[in-house]
């Protein structure tokens, strides 16, 4: 068995306290240590001997360890799962091609289980046990929030690879992002409600609980007022609500001309079916929160003919896109890629490729080669790294049509 | 008014749902004068048990959609009396606060063996009963809504009959009412607990698929919101007391509607509480509760 050195060194130093606190125990005469307490030392110490011998013979072609965070169980589970397959495929790549600096890249990865508060243990167990290089999280923004800090105090850079909310990467200069943000997302969805929905009057869900509801919701409100759109109303619930009803009868009273529900896929699904229940048939829409297979399988009929943003459709004819659809559908039985995949795929390149740059792993170094990706040409189109350690891409609106997600138009506000 | 009165109708259906759970919360409260706290997780294995079911019956038939509600509450009714038997018996007898404990323990238990075996992820609850919408005038109501409360009428109707019209009935009260003297006049005291615990757990069973029927997104840990407020409701309405159930669970269940559909709807949890709270300063035994005085 293999330890890395900080357990050997924990183990030698255990060793060494149990021994003490035996030599410096107060008795008249050296009291034998209890026998299974004397085997368990015996054991400890052979072990801490061992180890500087193991860890040596591996260093030829230690892998570098990157840490990963996902919700892969839980309410936001399909975000996970979907990132997940998109960094283990470019893992795959990678490695395939000769790693990175000559060693293999290896990746830890953590479930936080859509749970708040979740994301900052599993970060900090990856930061300080594992002693990972480089953080990815394919979470929300909420989560990414959690480990953001966590990054920035260890100085070992962190991509969020969907997290859109402005803030995850504001005064942090660790923390980077490969997607767009909630400002570009929110003036996309009001240019898509004039001008595509011909919306007037758009009535706003939004979920109080979660950063990037909230903050999509804001702009969203600012940049279709600035269009000369009214908002005809604003609801609110709680990330976990499965009753909608109330708040989607106040919305039928004012009578808009759509719906825009900033929230995640779970929540969106139930509200279209209530919505449909309730006789409401004006167009619902959202951002990427809502982009997960759940979506459709949770609202079926209801959410037919609903749209979301999204950051890169898969029926596009560009050929990364295609190249990558075709690897993702033989890697994963014929399954087509939601954007988080290849979000994470991109993320997973953009991290290998500045460790190339920099040529070492140290934290410092690797965080100034991600600053300076410029034009990196992934499979959501050409991500370049701004001052605000942002991406700036396109982004694209989806809509559900015969139970399958389709491509409707490219949008640059 | 239409969206006065649409509203009303959405908090109803809500409130059933509470209610069908607060009468469990109250039956077992009623007879051991102790919480189940592991109520609201049998509810949630109620929901799983329909979500298997609902895979092997043909979708959208009325019988489908039956077989599958009284599977799952006989499902129930067998869970809370195997924990009833595993976990409460031992303690009868014991202090309250160990027999609560030990109740928060297998909730607990229950939540996160439900993460092991059914996953964390949250799944789709399949439609075994038809539904379509029916609209009067401007309002529309929906078929599962009209289930939730006709099935909750009917079950509060039939545990009222159970209670008041049967022997085993009389029996539950005689126990509530002083378990030594039952046994003395020959009540096995053990049977009547059992069937009490196997009653209740139906209950949340049924409630369990009417719930997923509504929402249909099920998940291990769905039963605990769920069932804080039905425990409100409970003890809203008067804890022990099975009409204040009902009561309870439609008051808070509208309330909380209302909160929703205003601009304060961000507060709906801490209005619904703050309301348990002025209740009972008022009416310390709640809304249909008596107040009794302890004898020492």
């Amino acid at each position: 068995m293999i330890f890395p050195p900080p357990i050997g060194a924990l183990l030698a130093r255990a060793h060494l306290i149990i021994a003490k606190s035996a030599a410096t125990r107060p008795s008249i005469r050296p009291a034998p240590a209890h026998p299974a307490l004397r085997s368990l030392t015996v054991s400890l110490l052979s072990l801490a001997l061992l180890l500087p011998l193991s860890s040596t013979s591996a260093t030829a072609a230690e892998p570098i360890k990157l840490g990963e965070i996902e919700p892969l169980t839980g309410k936001e589970a399909a975000f996970g799962q979907q990132a997940r397959r998109g960094v283990l495929m470019a893992i795959a790549e990678i490695n395939a091609r000769g790693g990175v600096l000559g060693r293999p890249l290896a990746v830890v990865v953590e479930d936080n289980q859509s749970k708040s508060g979740d994301s900052a243990t599993v970060a900090k167990k990856l930061l300080g046990r594992e002693k990972v290089v480089a953080l990815l999280c394919g979470g929300t923004s909420s989560n990414c929030l959690e480990v953001a800090p966590l990054a920035q105090t260890a100085r070992i850079p962190f991509v969020a690879t969907t997290a859109t909310a402005p803030e995850v990467t504001e005064k942090r200069d660790y923390v980077f992002r490969s997607c767009f943000i909630d400002p570009f997302q929110g003036a996309v969805l009001a240019k898509f409600a004039t001008t595509t929905l011909k919306a007037k009057r758009v009535a706003i869900l939004t979920s109080v609980s979660a950063s990037y509801s909230v903050g999509l919701s804001k702009v969203f409100r600012e940049k279709f007022t600035a269009l000369g759109g009214v908002i005809a109303l604003e609801q609110k619930y709680s990330e976990g609500d499965k009753d909608f009803r109330a708040q989607l009868t106040a919305i039928k009273a004012v009578n808009p001309d759509a719906i825009i529900a900033t929230g995640f896929y779970t929540e969106a699904a139930l509200l279209c079916k209530q919505a449909r229940d309730l006789g409401l048939t004006v167009p619902i829409f959202g951002g990427d929160g809502w982009e997960a297979p759940e979506l459709i399988e949770i609202g079926g009929k209801a959410v037919e003919g609903s749209y979301y943003a999204s950051h890169y459709s898969s029926e596009s004819t560009a050929p990364e896109v295609r190249e990558f659809v075709r690897k993702y559908r033989a890697r994963y039985n014929g399954e087509t890629p939601d954007s988080m995949a290849p979000l994470a795929y991109d993320a997973t390149f953009i991290v290998a490729e500045a460790i190339t740059r920099a040529g070492t792993t140290e934290g410092p170094k690797l965080r100034d080669a991600l600053a300076a990706t410029k034009n990196f040409p992934g499979v959501t189109g050409r991500t370049s790294l701004d001052a605000q350690r942002n991406a700036t891409k396109s982004a694209v609106m989806i809509t559900v049509q015969n139970g399958k997600p389709t491509f409707v138009e490219t949008i640059d506000p | 008014m239409s969206e006065f009165l649409q509203q009303l109708l959405n908090g109803l259906s809500l409130g059933a749902i509470y209610a069908l759970i607060a009468l469990g919360y109250t039956m077992v409260y009623g007879v051991l004068r102790f919480i189940n706290f592991a109520h609201s997780d049998v509810f949630m294995v109620g929901a799983f048990i329909g979500y298997y079911l609902g895979k092997l019956v043909p979708e959208n038939i009325v019988w489908g959609g039956l077989v599958v509600l009284l599977a799952a509450m006989l499902g129930c009714a067998l869970l809370g009396m195997i924990i009833e038997r595993l976990a409460y018996r031992p303690l009868r007898g014991a202090a309250t606060l160990n027999v609560l404990i030990t109740a928060i323990g297998v909730s607990l238990l229950l939540e996160y063996s439900g993460q092991v075996f059914f996953g964390a992820t949250p799944r789709t609850f399949p439609a075994v009963f038809p539904s379509g919408n029916y609209s009067f005038g401007s309002l529309v109501i929906s078929s599962n809504q009209i289930l939730v409360i006709v099935v909750a009428a009917l079950l509060m109707v039939a545990l009222q009959l159970i209670v008041y019209r049967t022997k085993i009935g009389t029996a539950m009260r005689a126990v509530s009412l002083n378990p030594k003297a039952a046994q003395l006049v020959g009540v096995n005291n053990d049977v009547v607990i059992s069937f009490t615990f196997g009653l209740g757990s139906a209950l949340a069973g049924a409630g369990g698929i009417l719930y997923a029927l509504n929402y249909p997104s099920i998940d291990p840990l769905m039963g605990v919101m769920p069932g804080l407020k039905a425990f409100v409701a409970a003890v809203l309405g008067g804890i022990g007391n099975i009409p204040g159930a009902a009561l309870g669970g439609l008051l808070l269940g509208t309330v909380e509607t209302f909160v929703n559909g205003s601009q304060w709807s961000t507060y709906k949890d801490a209005i619904a509480f703050a309301i348990l709270i002025i209740i009972l300063l008022f009416r310390p035994a709640g809304l249909l509760g008596k107040f009794t005085v302890e004898k020492v």
